[in-house]
């Protein structure tokens, strides 16, 4: 037992060091750091046959084998909680667990805070991090509940009765006059798109995630009827083949931006912001840059892929109408084309001048919406929830008369079918999914991201890792989920009396609030439970 | 062919110039051109059209091959995202010029505005070069990611600097070649100032030829002045500004 006391030391303090900067950068110019372990990882001896799939399993460097003891051990300071090496110990022999009560205890001083201070101390750098916001700040849907039919008018049995959840995306007309035996709308019908359930990916480039992890949401659309999006780094060679089932989107860097890409894609979605980083562009690290992510991109590799923070051909709602219409003569008026804001706080204003520069669906992405990398105090402190920039749009464009002339899609926290349900209610024609979608993959949310080492293989461009997730699996595990969800949404909808999900759009009765003050109730547009 | 686009919507112009190259035309007129917008975006193939008025913003969005002549001024967003092709604008053209340019070719006889050249990028290849008669506003190359900017100063009085300041902030690849005074105040963050040498010459001296050709100017004699040559210090520029 002594012996092995001895050994151990010394290698928590050098790693102490290697946890603040995994890459290596900076590690050897630096002072040990003063950071103290977040994880404990507990090994049951007993359990433990040292067959060593937690050291190949972490790509952190928290799992090692010391050829000399024959003997396996963990590196606390390297671990970042992922779970990978728990889930993957054939045995059970792993506990990874967050140390309680790791500085004192302090509602004002808590040890995130310390820790933030403390690697910023060392490093001199804005705190980067991975995900969602994760702050304790109010989560709307879980204060909003659903109505259910009860004797004065009938549910409908999802078992028994057709229950549609198709949504078309895209502008409506005015007006639709309909001649004889044919219905022929009035003014020529914008492009609409069709899909089968309202979910759709949210936009997550090759370069953030990996091609398997693109391949995997692609084929899952596909199959589902749904759509996945391609975010800001080009669509590569390889899923041009789900075209059908693809979003393209333009950022201000227009990665991968070309009149094949725009034509292929069922949408185009300008990208004006993200919910996770309102108001700031994005930074892809030239070590992500790998020759197939340059190919995609459209761009040299090992340089910094940048999207500076505005477009610099939208300056106001004016030059976002040349953009959308940009667009449009470049696909021949042929596909919807969707803004996609962060929500902020005018986003009501701001919906109603993207519907008026000619968009045709607006995605709104809440405060708690991911990301690949932003910056930690963006994160946690720019932007607003989802469920009240969709309910102050959609009441505005109510309110102005052109609410028919855009779909709606929520997107920023969607975590399971209840809060799809609660956002079609409050005025969304679809949702979008993002992390919901990597977490059916294996993403535990441990918010590593941006140092594209991710175990699960999701966010990373690593050859070695991104084997980790297998296409074919990984579709197959969406479209579970997809097809769990829309069963649930059935359920509902059927519980509530209704057989389409059109009926429930915006439809804000079938909603009452628990646990709201007065002014939040107005700003969602519901009522409290009991009225 | 020629059009007549007086009081033409872009729209419907623009549906008869794709039905006009979708049919190989080999020549297109443009006549009493006044503002429309998008002209030439998205058209493939090698059709030349030359545009007698004044087209509007974004001319050449997308473009992926003709040649466009402007007898004129052009607007903003001239070559937005091009990918292949040429734009000659006999006059002046607006802000950011070429922004994001992938690949194709740009002359512009006089002087360009703000952020001309934004992120263009290269790729394979695929190269944009824009070359500029006279001077440009502030940040010229920004966020420029590839491709070549060739300023050469031949509106400017006996004397008188560059206009734009800031150059090449953010510039992480391409080339700016700049010819006529530029103070090193004048240059943004991380650009490193050099001279052309060797094959770069060959290359300054290339497109110096190709705009001369276009607008009757004496190659030689413009080749004569003295270049500086603007790079990035970083393919990285701001890859020390996070901690992970």
């Amino acid at each position: 037992m002594m012996a092995k006391k001895t050994r151990e030391a010394p290698r928590l303090r050098e790693s102490a060091a290697l946890a603040v900067s995994p890459n290596g950068r900076r590690a050897t110019t630096r002072a040990p750091s003063l950071l103290t372990p977040r994880f404990s990882i507990i090994r049951d001896r007993e359990r433990c046959i040292g067959c060593q799939v937690c050291v190949r399993q972490c790509s952190f460097d928290a799992q090692a084998y010391d050829a000399a003891e024959d003997e396996v051990y963990g590196i606390d300071a390297n671990c970042v909680g992922c779970q990978r090496c728990v889930a993957f110990c054939p045995t059970d022999a792993l506990t990874v667990t967050e140390r309680p009560d790791r500085y004192r205890q302090n509602f004002n001083w808590r040890s995130d805070v310390i820790d933030d201070i403390k690697r910023q101390a060392e490093t001199g750098g804005m705190l980067l991090t991975g995900m969602g916001n994760d702050k304790a700040q109010p989560i709307y849907w879980d204060h909003l509940l659903l109505n259910a039919s009860q004797v004065t008018n009938p549910s409908i049995d999802p078992l028994r009765e057709p229950m549609e959840l198709r949504a078309y995306l895209g502008q409506k007309p005015e007006r639709v006059r309909l001649e004889g035996d044919r219905p022929q709308p009035e003014t020529p019908f914008p492009p609409q798109v069709l899909i089968e359930t309202p979910i759709l990916f949210s936009a997550m480039s090759y370069g953030a995630v990996s091609l398997n992890v693109q391949e995997s949401l692609a084929r899952a659309a596909a199959e589902v009827g749904t759509l996945f999006n391609t975010g800001e780094g080009g669509l590569h060679r390889k899923l041009r083949g789900y075209a059908g089932s693809t979003i393209v989107q333009v950022a201000s860097g227009r990665f991968g931006v070309d009149s094949e890409y725009l034509n292929l894609g069922r949408i185009v979605e300008i990208k004006i912001g993200q919910g996770a980083k309102p108001g700031i562009g994005g930074h892809l690290p030239g070590h992500k840059v790998s020759a197939d992510v340059s190919a995609t991109r459209m761009i040299p590799t090992g340089t910094d892929a940048l999207s500076p923070a505005p477009h610099h051909d939208i300056y106001s709602i004016e030059d976002l109408a040349q953009l959308i219409y940009a667009l449009k003569e470049a696909t021949n008026y042929s596909k919807p084309v969707a803004v996609k804001i962060a929500a902020v706080h005018n986003s009501a204003a701001i919906a109603s001048g993207i519907v008026r520069a000619g968009a045709d669906i607006i995605a709104i992405d809440g405060l708690r919406g991911a990301t690949g990398a932003a910056p930690k105090v963006i994160r946690d402190n720019v932007g607003i929830p989802i469920e009240l920039a969709l309910a102050a749009v959609d009441t505005r464009l109510r309110q102005e008369g052109i609410r028919n002339r855009v779909s709606i899609i929520a997107a920023g926290g969607i975590r399971g079918s209840g809060d799809v349900v609660k956002a079609i209610a409050l005025g969304a024609d679809a949702v979008y999914i993002g992390t919901a979608a990597l977490v059916a993959l294996g993403c535990t949310v441990c918010q590593q991201c941006p140092t594209g080492r991710c175990a699960w293989g999701i966010c990373t461009t690593d050859p070695f890792l991104s084997k980790r997730v297998n296409p074919e699996i990984g579709a197959q595990r969406l479209i579970n989920l997809l097809r769990g969800w829309s069963l649930e949404i059935k359920e509902m909808l059927g519980g509530m009396g209704i057989n389409a999900l059109e009926s429930l759009r915006g439809n804000r009765h079938h909603l009452r609030a628990v646990g709201l003050n007065e002014a939040e109730m107005a700003a969602l547009g519901v009522r409290v439970a009991g009225t | 062919m020629k059009i007549d686009a007086a009081n033409m919507h872009y729209r419907d112009l623009n549906r008869l110039l794709r039905e006009a190259v979708s049919r190989s035309a080999r020549r297109l007129e443009l006549q009493n051109v006044f503002g429309q917008r998008y002209i030439g975006t998205n058209l493939a193939g090698t059709t030349r059209i030359d545009i007698y008025g004044t087209p509007g913003n974004d001319l050449g969005a997308f473009m992926d091959g003709p040649t466009i002549v402007v007898h004129g001024n052009a607007q903003d967003g001239c070559g937005n995202t091009m990918n292949e092709g040429k734009i000659v604008v006999e006059g002046r053209a607006g802000d950011i010029t070429g922004l994001a340019a992938r690949g194709g070719k740009l002359f512009i006889r006089d002087d360009v505005g703000y952020r001309a050249g934004i992120h263009m990028k290269q790729y394979d290849g695929k190269r944009p070069l824009l070359v500029i008669g006279g001077t440009a506003q502030d940040f010229l190359g920004e966020y420029m990611a590839g491709g070549i900017i060739v300023l050469l100063g031949l509106t400017l009085r006996p004397g008188e600097r560059h206009k734009t300041n800031l150059v090449g902030t953010g510039m992480h690849g391409g080339a700016i070649y700049v010819r006529g005074p530029l103070d090193e105040r004048q240059l943004g963050e991380g650009v490193q100032l050099g001279e052309p040498e060797g094959k770069e010459r060959l290359l300054l001296a290339r497109l110096v030829g190709e705009f001369a050709r276009h607008f009757d100017y004496d190659a030689q004699q413009i080749m004569a002045g003295d270049f500086l040559k603007l790079t990035p210090v970083s393919l990285r520029p701001y890859g020390d500004l996070y901690t992970d």
